[in-house]
């Protein structure tokens, strides 16, 4: 045996070959939410087809809903035309929907290895490009489009060409104040924001052996910004510890033979793989993007590039993205003063994240000039982390402390930059716009490093602001 | 229903720039509906809005159905509203250095094709449409080339994209749903869906 869980997984869900050549692709989990499947349920409609596997698919609601007032009807009425289309879709075709009136709503990536329905080795499909989050658990898991929400709705299975696998090694161990963020960002920035396009991505090695599912889930969720559209790592105890007694998971003697089958489907000890990469994770700093796409990050004490010395393919793009972002080559981003803090979205809004960002916090005060704001991945993370009193340490700080949902990630909802506003953020894309404010400007970091700015005013090393045990001093 | 897609011809549009991401084609603000009626007419919204010289703003370009673009075009999000909007502003096909995968693939579902061609020949491209945006280009999906003005490009495209563009099964779901028996087969032997 020498085979990956990507190559094991994809043929346990193999249908027939197609005449085009491609797979036919049993999806084992489907997920969805208001703003990809309108359209798709209305094509199987119109189609007169059915949902044959209603138990397979699991429904939420996160991109438009607002995080201040949660009750229905919305203000915004698109908004809750897009809710009342999706309850409406769910009862016609019997789909489980964790909508605002239940305990477990949140952002997708975030409800479904919570509730336990993401577990090693299934396939798993969502109209969102993060769906490759659900990869932490050992399951191949990427985003579609519309269309292939529709096919699977009416077929629970796509038309697919396989990927290549591309190992990622990330070897030694990360020193205090360097958190899964930062290693997903590096790994961006050295394999470039297309360098996965084709490839599914398996983290290994033993920074990520040691790490907990969270960052897994950080570390995965960024795979499609390095234009992977999946990422995993192989299921291990961690996982399984992780799993025991979620909701959706098997228990008692069904979960040891659950627990058998996952550890069948890890990559062999031999397996082969298409591309090798291996990364030192004891050199990797706090990181900090600097432009507008994922890939245009610097080390904290590094200084931002100018478009002379990027290689000749990018400057271009280098060009632009300073001038986009008022940003000076040669200058360091340390220093760089923030309007907006953001610590949430499908990246890093999980009880972990927002224990890291209170640590920071605990005992300061947000600068006078800064919004800053924590928004929780779902509501079962909201009230955790208010169980531990973290909504105390951050409301104190100055923080707003806000409902459930993907908020400032994308602003397709009430919480946006406004104008030239410059946000660090823990959310995953820089992009122009990607805010709200088709001039407001992204530094994407850890939660802790935005912590940090939104305590100093500005972007700083937020090892500075760590107690001397807690930096290994 | 889909049907086969043999050969496209129409003029170009070049879209100079690497990397330009789904939020820049289709902003998300207008991801707010609940059909795809009217993204065509906010394709490249801010763009457009920031950019006076922007290509989708200028008249010289008006019915143009190829789009022309660089590295790594359409990266970013799963939006098929990013295809969607482009093919409602007239785009038929796209030509290009290198596409993210799931723009591409979202715009093979709706019958759009993305080809890529080198470096050197995108820039070839960009410039005729530039220096002289009334001359037409005809793609043939059949032995994958272009006819350019005095010249025959190559494009390159998966076995799988280009076969499904000639028999007309890029719209997926009738051969999904063909054999379904073996659908349900594959659902009774995985531990998860049978019950561990």
């Amino acid at each position: 045996m020498s085979s990956t869980l990507f190559q094991k997984v994809w043929d346990a869900h193999a249908v027939r070959r197609l005449p085009t050549g491609q797979t036919q692709l049993f999806i084992g989990l489907h997920l969805i939410h208001e703003v990809t499947t309108p359209q798709a349920f209305e094509m199987v409609r119109s189609r007169g087809a059915t949902v044959p596997f209603p138990t397979r698919t699991f429904a939420t609601v996160d991109h438009v809903v607002p995080t201040l007032d949660q009750s229905r009807p919305f203000a915004d009425a698109q908004a809750e035309a897009m809710l009342a289309t999706l309850e409406r879709n769910c009862r016609e075709f019997n789909i489980p929907l964790y909508d605002m009136a239940t305990d477990q709503q949140g952002i997708v990536h975030v409800i479904g290895p919570e509730l336990g329905l993401t577990q090693p080795g299934m396939t798993v499909t969502c109209g969102d490009s993060h769906t490759s989050t659900h990869g932490a658990l050992g399951a191949v898991a990427f985003g579609i489009g519309t269309s292939q929400v529709r096919d699977v709705l009416a077929s629970q299975c796509l038309a697919i060409d396989p990927l290549r696998v591309r190992r990622i090694n990330v070897s030694g161990s990360l020193r205090a104040g360097i958190y899964a963020k930062d290693v997903i960002l590096d790994i961006i920035r050295r394999l470039g924001v297309n360098g996965g396009v084709g490839y599914a991505y398996e983290y290994g090695g033993s920074v990520v052996d040691r790490m907990n599912m969270e960052e897994r889930m950080t570390i995965c969720n960024m795979s499609i910004e390095g234009g992977a559209r999946v990422g995993y790592v192989n299921p291990d105890e961690t996982t399984f510890n992780y799993l025991r007694g979620r909701p959706f998971v098997p228990l008692g003697s069904a979960f040891e033979r659950a627990r058998d089958w996952w550890m069948s489907i890890a990559s062999d000890q031999d397996a082969r793989y298409d591309d090798e990469v291996t990364i030192d994770g004891s050199t990797l700093e706090p990181t900090v993007t600097w432009g507008i796409n994922p890939g245009q990050s610097v080390k904290i004490n590094e200084r931002i590039p100018s478009p002379d010395d990027s290689n000749p393919a990018t400057s271009s793009s280098t060009a632009e993205a300073l001038d986009f972002m008022g940003l000076r080559s040669g200058s360091y981003i340390k220093g760089t003063p923030i309007d907006v803090a953001f610590i949430g979205s499908c990246t890093n809004s999980r009880l972990s994240d927002l224990r890291d960002a209170a640590s920071v916090v605990r005992g300061r005060g947000v600068a006078a000039h800064v919004k800053a704001l924590v928004v929780p991945g779902s509501k079962a993370v909201r009230v955790a982390a208010e169980k531990e009193g973290l909504d105390q340490v951050f409301k104190a700080a100055g923080f707003e402390w806000r409902g459930a949902g993907c908020s400032m990630c994308l602003a397709m909802n009430p919480d946006r930059l406004e104008g030239r506003q410059l946000c660090a953020s823990s959310s995953n894309r820089n992009f122009k716009g990607r805010q709200g404010s088709p001039t407001g400007r992204t530094l994407l970091m850890s939660p802790a490093m935005v912590a940090a700015a939104a305590i100093a005013g500005e972007v700083i090393d937020v090892r500075e602001m760590l107690s001397a045990e807690e930096v290994g001093d | 229903m889909p049907s086969q897609i043999v050969q496209i011809e129409g003029t170009a549009i070049p879209l100079r720039g690497d990397n330009i991401d789904t939020d820049r084609i289709i902003p998300a603000r207008y991801l707010k509906s609940i059909t795809f009626d009217g993204l065509g007419d906010h394709v490249f919204a801010d763009d457009r809005k920031y950019l006076p010289a922007h290509p989708f703003s200028s008249s010289i370009f008006h019915g143009a159905s190829i789009l022309l673009v660089n590295e790594n075009f359409g990266t970013g999000s799963s939006r098929e509203h990013a295809p969607r909007a482009l093919e409602r502003w007239g785009i038929r096909a796209c030509i290009g250095q290198s596409f993210s995968e799931i723009f591409s693939g979202n715009s093979l579902m709706i019958g759009l094709p993305c080809a890529r061609v080198t470096r050197d020949e995108i820039e070839f491209l960009m410039r005729s449409a530039e220096q002289e945006p009334k001359s037409r280009l005809v793609i043939n999906v059949s032995d994958l080339t272009v006819q350019a003005p005095g010249r025959m490009v190559r494009i390159e495209m998966s076995e799988a994209s280009r076969k499904s563009l000639l028999n007309g099964s890029w719209d997926a779901t009738g051969l999904l749903l063909d054999h379904y028996d073996e659908v349900q087969a594959v659902a009774r032997r995985l531990p998860y869906v049978r019950g561990f």
